[in-house]
Order: C-alpha cells, then sequence, then structure tokens
C-alpha cells in the first residue's frame, strides 16, 4: 500500500485504464449464474451490463467476469429466456 | 518604465491578467466583480489579450471550465463574488487536490440574507477549508502585484495550487487609486511560461480527478495539506523575489508600529489603511499600540504571526464576517490558536463589526481597541461582541 509520501501530485493515475485492477466483484452480494441450456445467444444480457462484466465465450455463449461484476442482477431481469439466476454469495 | 496611473481597483486586476497573457478566462459577471471580467472580455474582444473567454451559465460551469482549462496547461482565471463564490463552492475543492495550477479573484461580499452586494468576509470564511491558497489585498497597487505573482506562485513546481486573492468589494473593487501598472517587459521577466507535467494530452494519457476508496483518501488529503503548508515558503521567496525586482514587497504578516506594542489590533483587508490612522493617532498620545494585518490567510502563518506579535499583551482582533453561535469571529479563532500554546500568551479580544459593507471609521477603531483594552481588564459576558450596531 502507497504511504502519504508516494501519492503522485494532484493524485494523478499515470497508468491508463487502471480501474479495471479495482475487484468491483468484493461487492456482490449475489451472483449470476447461467443455465446454458435456455440460453439462446441473443446478447441482451451483454447489452444492458452496466459494467461491462458480460463478454462472449468462442463458443457464442456469455462469458462472465467474476473479478468485476457487483451483482446487480440486471442480467437476471432482462434475460427473456429465464436463462440467468441469482444467488447468495457465499463467502 | 511602469508608469503611476489613476485607475479602477478592478481595472488594475484586469491589467494584470493581461499582463501574465492568460491562456483562459471562464467567468459569470457578479456584482462587485462585475467591472474585472467585463474589462477581461473587452481586451479579448479587441484583440490585446490572445486568450479564450469562455462565457459560461453559472460559477459552478466557470469554476469546472477553469479546471478543464488548467489540466490541459493552459494559464487559467476566473473572478467572482459572495454568492457566486457559494455557487462555485462544490467545485473549488477539486483543482485544490487535483493541484491545477489558476488565479482567483474574489471581490468580498456579504451573503444573503437579506440579499447584499456589498462587502464583507463572510464569502471569505466560507471557502476557508477548500485547499486554495488564499491572500488579501488591502489597496488596488497590492490587487495588481499580488494577482501578477499569484500566477507564479500557483504554477510553481513546488506548489501547483490554485490561487484566490481576496479584496474588499467596493471598498476596493470600486474605487479608483493612484497604481502602478507593471510593464509588460518586466512582468515577462518575473512570470515564466506555465510548465505543467501532467497536462491532458492524448499522447500520454493521464486520469485526474479519480474516485478514492478509504484505503487511499487519508493518504490523498495528507499528501495534499502538507503541500499546502510547505507552499508558504515559496510564496515568501516569490514575494521576495517580486520585491528585489519592482521595489515593493509583501509579507505573510504585514506589521504597523508593533515593535514595542502592547495592544496590537488584528486586522485583514482594506479597513487595515483606515485602523493604521487610529494607531497613528494613540500612538501620538504615548499609548503602545501597533496594528498587525494578515496578508496570507492560507496556508496560515502561525510562525510569522507569533514573532510579529511578541510584545504584545492584549490583542484585539476584527472579524468582517460571524461565526453564528461560535466562539469568536473566524479571523480571532485562528489567532487564539496561535497563542494557545505560548507561554506568555497575550489576551486575544474577539470584536465583529463592518458587515454588510457598514463602514469603520478611525474613531470607530480607537473605540475598538479602548473596549478591547477594557474587556482585557474587567473581562466580558460574551465570547465576541458586535461592534458598530444600534442597540
Ligand atoms: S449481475 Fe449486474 S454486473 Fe453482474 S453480470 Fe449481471 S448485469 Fe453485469
Ligand atoms: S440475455 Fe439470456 S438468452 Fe440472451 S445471451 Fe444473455 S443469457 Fe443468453
Amino acid at each position: 500500500m502507497l504511504s502519504w509520501k508516494d501519492i503522485p501530485m494532484g493524485a494523478i493515475v499515470q497508468t491508463p485504464g487502471s480501474a479495471k485492477e479495482y475487484r468491483t466483484g468484493d461487492w456482490r452480494s449475489q451472483r449470476p449464474v447461467w443455465d446454458l441450456s435456455k440460453c439462446i445467444k441473443c446478447g441482451l444480457c451483454y447489452i444492458y451490463c452496466p459494467d461491462a462484466s458480460i463478454g462472449w465465450k468462442d463458443d457464442g455463449y456469455p462469458q462472465w467476469d467474476e473479478f468485476h461484476c457487483k451483482g446487480c442482477g440486471i442480467c437476471a431481469t432482462e434475460c427473456w429466456t429465464k436463462a440467468i439466476n441469482l444467488v447468495e454469495e457465499t463467502e | 518604465m511602469a508608469k503611476k496611473v489613476g485607475t479602477e481597483v478592478s481595472f488594475a486586476v484586469a491589467d494584470a491578467v493581461k499582463l501574465a497573457d492568460v491562456d483562459v478566462i471562464a467567468a459569470y459577471p457578479i456584482t462587485p466583480q462585475t467591472h474585472i471580467v467585463e474589462k477581461l472580455s473587452e481586451y479579448v474582444a479587441d484583440g490585446e489579450l490572445d486568450a479564450e473567454y469562455i462565457c459560461v451559465e453559472s460559477e459552478h460551469s466557470a469554476m469546472s471550465a477553469c479546471c478543464g482549462s488548467s489540466a490541459t496547461g493552459a494559464r487559467t482565471f476566473t473572478a467572482t463574488a459572495g454568492q457566486g463564490l457559494e455557487l462555485m463552492h462544490e467545485v473549488l475543492t477539486i483543482p485544490a487536490s487535483s493541484r491545477l495550477p489558476m488565479v482567483a479573484a474574489i471581490c468580498n461580499r456579504a451573503l444573503s440574507g437579506p440579499l447584499s452586494v456589498w462587502g464583507d468576509h463572510s464569502d471569505l470564511m466560507g471557502v476557508r477549508d477548500t485547499g486554495w491558497i488564499q491572500i488579501i489585498a488591502e489597496n488596488g497597487q497590492d490587487v495588481h502585484d499580488l494577482t501578477i505573482a499569484a500566477f507564479k506562485i500557483s504554477e510553481h513546481k513546488d506548489v501547483m495550487f490554485p490561487v484566490m486573492v481576496h479584496m474588499d468589494g467596493f471598498h476596493l473593487t470600486h474605487v479608483i487609486e493612484p497604481i502602478v501598472i507593471m510593464d509588460q517587459e518586466d512582468v515577462d521577466k518575473f512570470l515564466p511560461p506555465f510548465e505543467y507535467n501532467n497536462k491532458l494530452d492524448p499522447a500520454s494519457p493521464v486520469s485526474q480527478g479519480t474516485y478514492a476508496p478509504p484505503h487511499i483518501y487519508p493518504e490523498i488529503k495528507k499528501a495534499q495539506d502538507v503541500a499546502l503548508v510547505n507552499s508558504k515558503e515559496t510564496i515568501k521567496a516569490i514575494w521576495k523575489e517580486y520585491g528585489d525586482l519592482f521595489g515593493r514587497y509583501y509579507n505573510p504578516i504585514e506589521t504597523y508600529k508593533t515593535d514595542d506594542a502592547e495592544t496590537i489590533l488584528v486586522t485583514m483587508g482594506s479597513f487595515s489603511e483606515t485602523a493604521s490612522l487610529a494607531i497613528d493617532k494613540l500612538r501620538e498620545q504615548g499609548k503602545k499600540v501597533g496594528l498587525l494585518r494578515v496578508r496570507l490567510w492560507r496556508p496560515f502563518p502561525f510562525a510569522e504571526l507569533r514573532d510579529a506579535a511578541k510584545s504584545a499583551k492584549t490583542m484585539i482582533v476584527l472579524d468582517r464576517a460571524l461565526s453564528f453561535g461560535g466562539p469568536a469571529g473566524p479571523l480571532c479563532s485562528e489567532i487564539r490558536s496561535a497563542f494557545y500554546q505560548e507561554k506568555n500568551r497575550p489576551q486575544i479580544i474577539s470584536f465583529i463589526s463592518g458587515l454588510g459593507g457598514r463602514d469603520i471609521d478611525p474613531e470607530d477603531f480607537e473605540a475598538m481597541i479602548a473596549r478591547g483594552e477594557d474587556i482585557a481588564k474587567n473581562g466580558s459576558d460574551s465570547e465576541y461582541e458586535i461592534l458598530g450596531v444600534r442597540e
């Protein structure tokens, strides 16, 4: 952890895109779990995710980003085939 | 050669900003600051000053535009007063924490309500803790010199803080005084171009004003505070350089007949010159009185203050602002804190006067000193007294 003496002037961040190193997944109390047998690869969950935490696997199914997903549940609400369920985080 | 001209103090601010060759001005007109930005907009429109003049829709936007401007490495100026400064408040803390140099002329004005366009220090005290360097001018020459020097202070690599130059609304801004307006050549010699290392530049991207969770926020604030406290030495050095070059010296604490003074009056701003007349008169009567004026409000010059008031048995502090229900006027609270740990601390008496443009004349200052000495001897029922109001 940085000491106050190591803070760059104005707390400027000199490495662009460093926010991706911030584990916002720690904020999550629920996680989305996919039942791919119901998924039709429509991409709505990808579009609606406010944290860009859904990408694509090579086979065309959604790829969940555990490190950044905040567990808001929007993907589960928007998925019209109900392929996504929210489950309580246990840890 | 720089020459002395009779000019309105607001125009002397505008001339200082023009001489500093600013790149961007973003401001919204508000009494009693309007003449400064009117004059600057004329300079820009007439092609006398090569700068962007951004007509914003509010002071909140003015300060936001100034942050963006400074972040690109542009020399930046704004001016406001009273309610305008209040509307700017939310954004004021940003350039201080992001270390974005800029200069703001603040034409001190009473706060509503009741609505008042006249001067006092309510707005000044409201922005005390925004993290800006805050300098107090007492007359038109101060305003001109301190504005030019403020750019050098603000942009100095060991400082990099925004700077407010405070001047009393109307009592200063709207009076015509003989003022030495600097020469362009001299200002160019004194004030180097603004070099900002972390400027927003697509070729080497940085992020400014980011989010800080609890594990880093306190470290960032400590770093900011230490840097502001340390800026005092650079401020003093730049004022000394200005004095050595142009013959007009400025100090964090200005003194008048304080050497052997047992009673010291403490003031801030343009009323100090009136107060000095009362000091002269009391000195003629053989009283050991002196006047001490706070020039550098932030970072507060504690050591310089204690040193200047060594001989004082009683200090009488005038505030032109109220801290409603508080311990004293806000300036007096600082003075009391400065002396609290001292072994032989003077009695420190708080008076509030001159609110909302009400004059304080030399006789009022004499009465203030007399009442202060009376309280020092016999005590008072209240923490502070408001003088010059009808009973
Ligand atoms: S729960 Fe929210 S953040 Fe996580 S993947 Fe779904 S939409 Fe994105
Ligand atoms: S919204 Fe549902 S069906 Fe559509 S891609 Fe996402 S998980 Fe699959």
